[in-house]
């Protein structure tokens, strides 16, 4: 059985350091197994969110060599052999103690999106090819990984006018929903500020779902806003309606 | 002692997976001011992980499924021990929560003709299971979290509960921590939905999440709540075994619902020798023993296995029908499920027993508590049938919802809480904090996970059963004295203390109750006791309480179906 070593970043909002631990290593292992390993031979007090180990929930987004990706997700043999693997919170997060930050942000985010709002109480008729778009952007797990890489959170923390890419595809998928009956246009312009993104597409590279959040999200949003808000002819028609 | 923060509801649930959320709901609709606690981050609980679908006798692929036929299924599935007024509401009301779900924005697979489209599953006799590709627990989940945050509900997201509390023989409120700080919370209600799933993690090699250690089950018998059935514990027959840190991990029913054979290391399809009729679709208790019974003899893959194939069914279809379980086995196993077969083994999944509850309300025997889902016992007999939990959460989170809110709006007293009582509660979680030469609890909880997956396994014998409890009651005694490192912030190993509790607590019932009951039935497998005793044992539930400082084992006769229901079953079927 070979051995890793592991660094941990271990302190709270006031700051820590890294602590070094050497964990050994068995076939198919993932980093999240190490951090368990850690917490029942060295350290019971390491903190780390965790809930499947199967990828299915989201919880244990963590920053792996700089790199973002689920701690149950990364196997221990894709880093190469003898080298420290470097285990951070994720960074656009205030930390709350170790690997784990403060998310509140992306639920009080997520309350300020109108519930989908069906058309009519009946029965639907969807077809599936109707929903396919959809049903992609309902695989996120909110890992919130994308909000973590997104340069508008990220390095300029604007919060408070930009929801993210993971709401932008919770927008987009009921936008998009083939029963929805609200216009959620001005909201997407005013209130999530879908205007922010750059079309960086990093969210898009880090998504653990593969979910092409910029190309069939965001991007199709930003053409809908523009269709409304910017479009020639109905501007000389607002002009003249007066609104 | 320390001050601590007091919230106020008329009814608090604890729990926020699919049962958890679906009773938050209702129990606002009800105009109820309702808090909903969790240990996790909303949206990351247990539910969140259920694959293959909820079944419904929609009848949209199927259109001669009826709720009756549904109904049979689910006690022939549970072998005649359920509780039959819990599937009977299930089979009837299972098809309205599901539409009612894609009216809250649920997206699931559609039929050519654009209605809900379902799939074929063990012991269902018609394709009944609403789902979305293999994650229809997140689908799920995701609704009612989307749902809920608009309804007026406070989350508690986070919080440990540790203790319930009574005053006199109600219940009145809970009491926690915040995972994150490490400070206390007193929750004080009128009624209290307990909402918290099951118990896996007592065990090794299981499907669960860190979360399902049995809080509510041994929080409800600390308070004197009768507990039944604890002995049936599904082993999933499809687990992942290869590699080892990965063990355990589902491989959904819905492989062989999509048309997955099981084959062992010569080649053979198995299942012709257990259940000829039903093959790879029997149910989960057969196909668990099937499997063990297989890799026992000799016939098991290379890593102690049975071999799953779906190569056959084309990898465009695998993709879009199964791309979890193609991701799951390219990224931890580097095996290609369009290719090659996948290696299953029973999995710790899922515990049938539970809080005893009325079929109609939910309520235990508690005045003001109640429970709903996995924590509850009697919907699903000695046998889950898969698919049919998810559809259990919603029919039953919504009737325990609706009633806790009507009994609160009834509770016309004050409710006192004693302040020593509270201070009790607080001095008994921080003592691992005081401890100087305690026990680490991480050692404590692997030794039980040993001791219950050696002797209160798949197949269990009396000598077994014997030395399991005697295990479990040594380990009782370490766990009196633990030790822990760093502060109360955030700190996993004073969390599972508690957890560790719970554990122990539910690891004795199942024990206990699994010695008592002398035959095999569903999942409850005495190799001593082969088959059914009608007789004797058909008859009754195993019942659990506490007396004084020891737990009681018993037997309470099960519930009896009125005569047209009883005649379903000797029509035919």
């Amino acid at each position: 059985m070979s051995e890793a070593i592991l660094r941990v970043f271990r302190g709270d909002a006031n700051g820590g350091e890294e602590k070094e631990y050497k964990v050994p290593v068995e076939e198919g292992m993932v980093v999240l197994d190490a951090l368990h390993y850690i917490q029942a031979e060295y350290d019971g007090d390491l903190a780390v969110r965790w809930n499947c180990k199967a990828a299915k929930c989201g919880s244990c987004s963590t920053e792996i060599n700089g790199k973002p990706q689920l701690a149950c997700k990364s196997r221990m043999d894709k880093f190469p052999e003898g080298q420290p693997i470097r285990v951070y919170p994720i960074k656009a997060f205030p930390v709350m103690k170790d690997l784990v930050t403060d998310v509140s942000w992306n639920y009080e985010t997520n309350k300020k999106i109108p519930e989908f709002t069906p058309a009519t109480d009946e029965e639907f008729t969807m077809y599936q090819d109707d929903v396919e778009r959809i049903q992609e952007f309902r695989k996120c797990i909110e890992c919130f990984m994308c909000q973590n890489v997104c340069h508008i959170l990220r390095n300029h923390d604007r919060k408070d006018a930009f929801f993210g890419p993971r709401f932008m595809i919770k927008i987009a998928e009921r936008v998009m929903h083939p029963m929805e009956k609200i216009d959620r246009r001005e909201f997407l312009k005013d209130e999530a500020g879908v205007g922010y993104c750059n079309i960086t597409k990093c969210c898009t590279e880090v998504c653990p779902e593969d979910i092409h959040i910029t190309d069939n999200g965001i991007i199709p949003l930003k053409e809908r806003v523009a269709d409304k808000y910017f479009d020639p002819l109905s501007w000389v028609l607002r002009k003249i309606k007066g609104k | 002692m320390e001050n601590y923060e007091t919230h106020t509801h008329d009814v608090l649930i604890i729990g926020a997976g699919g049962a958890g959320l679906r009773a938050a709901i209702e129990s606002s609709a009800q105009g109820a001011s309702t808090g909903l606690v969790c240990k996790s981050l909303l949206g990351k609980a247990h539910t969140v992980m259920a694959e293959g679908g909820m079944a419904a006798a929609l009848a949209n692929v199927d259109p001669k499924d009826d709720w009756k036929t549904h109904f049979k299924d689910t006690i022939y599935g549970g072998k005649m021990l359920n509780n039959w007024k819990m599937p009977f509401n299930h089979a009837n009301e299972a098809p309205e929560r599901v539409r009612e779900l894609e009216h809250w924005g649920a997206v699931f697979d559609r039929t050519p003709k654009g209605k809900i489209n379902q799939r074929a599953f063990g012991g269902h006799t018609w394709k009944r299971l609403a789902h979305v590709g293999d994650r229809t627990g997140l689908e799920m989940i995701r609704t009612l979290q989307d749902k809920g945050i608009h309804t007026g509900i406070d989350v508690y997201m986070e919080c440990t509960i540790t203790h319930l509390i009574k005053d006199g023989d109600k219940i009145a409120g809970a009491f926690g921590y915040w995972r994150e700080s490490g400070k206390f919370v007193l929750f004080k209600a009128k009624s209290i939905i307990l909402a918290t799933g099951g118990v896996g993690k007592a065990y090794k090699v299981t499907s669960n999440s860190w979360e399902y250690t049995g809080d509510g089950q041994s929080m409800a018998y600390d308070i004197g709540a009768e507990l039944i059935d604890m002995e049936f514990i599904q082993f999933h027959p499809t687990g992942m075994v290869w590699p080892p840190s990965i063990r355990g991990v589902l491989v959904t029913e819905a492989v062989r619902g999509e048309g997955g054979l099981l084959r062992n290391s010569e080649g053979e399809r198995f299942m012709e020798k257990y259940d000829p009729e039903r093959m790879e679709l029997s149910t989960r208790d057969v196909v668990a023993r099937s499997i063990y019974t297989e890799v026992k003899e000799g016939r098991g893959t290379p890593h102690g296995g049975a071999y799953l194939y779906i190569s056959h069914k084309g990898a465009d279809y695998i993709k879009k029908k199964l791309p979890s379980m193609y991701h799951q086995f390219m990224e931890f196993a580097d095996v290609d499920i369009t290719k090659d077969p996948m290696e299953v083994y029973p999995t710790t999944h899922y515990i049938m027993g539970g809080i005893r509850v009325d079929g109609d309300t939910c309520a235990t025997t508690i005045p003001g508590l109640y429970a709903a889902g996995e924590v509850s016992g009697g919907m699903h007999g000695a046998n889950r049938l898969g698919g049919n939990s998810l559809s259990d959460l919603l029919v039953f989170g919504k009737r325990s919802g609706e009633a806790a809110a009507a009994y609160a709006n009834s509770v016309s007293t004050n409710l006192n809480i004693q302040a020593e009582q509270v201070e009790a509660y607080a001095n008994e979680i921080l003592a691992p904090f005081s401890s100087t030469d305690g026990e680490n609890p991480y050692s404590i909880h692997q030794d039980l996970q040993d001791v219950m997956g050696d002797y209160v396994g798949v197949f269990r014998n009396k000598e077994n059963l014997e030395k399991g409890i005697a295990e479990v009651d040594k380990l009782k005694d370490r766990a009196k004295n633990m030790k822990i490192e760093g502060s109360r912030m955030y700190n996993p190993g004073w969390h599972l203390c508690r957890d560790l509790k719970s554990m122990l607590m539910v690891s004795e019932a199942i024990a206990k109750c699994a010695l008592q009951r002398e035959e095999s039935r569903g999942a409850h497998s005495r190799v001593d006791f082969e088959g059914y005793d009608d007789e004797k044992w058909g008859k009754v539930n195993s019942s659990i309480n506490l007396q004084g400082d020891s737990m009681n084992v018993t037997t309470t006769p099960l519930p009896e179906m009125p005569d047209e229901l009883k005649s379903l079953f000797t029509e035919g079927s």
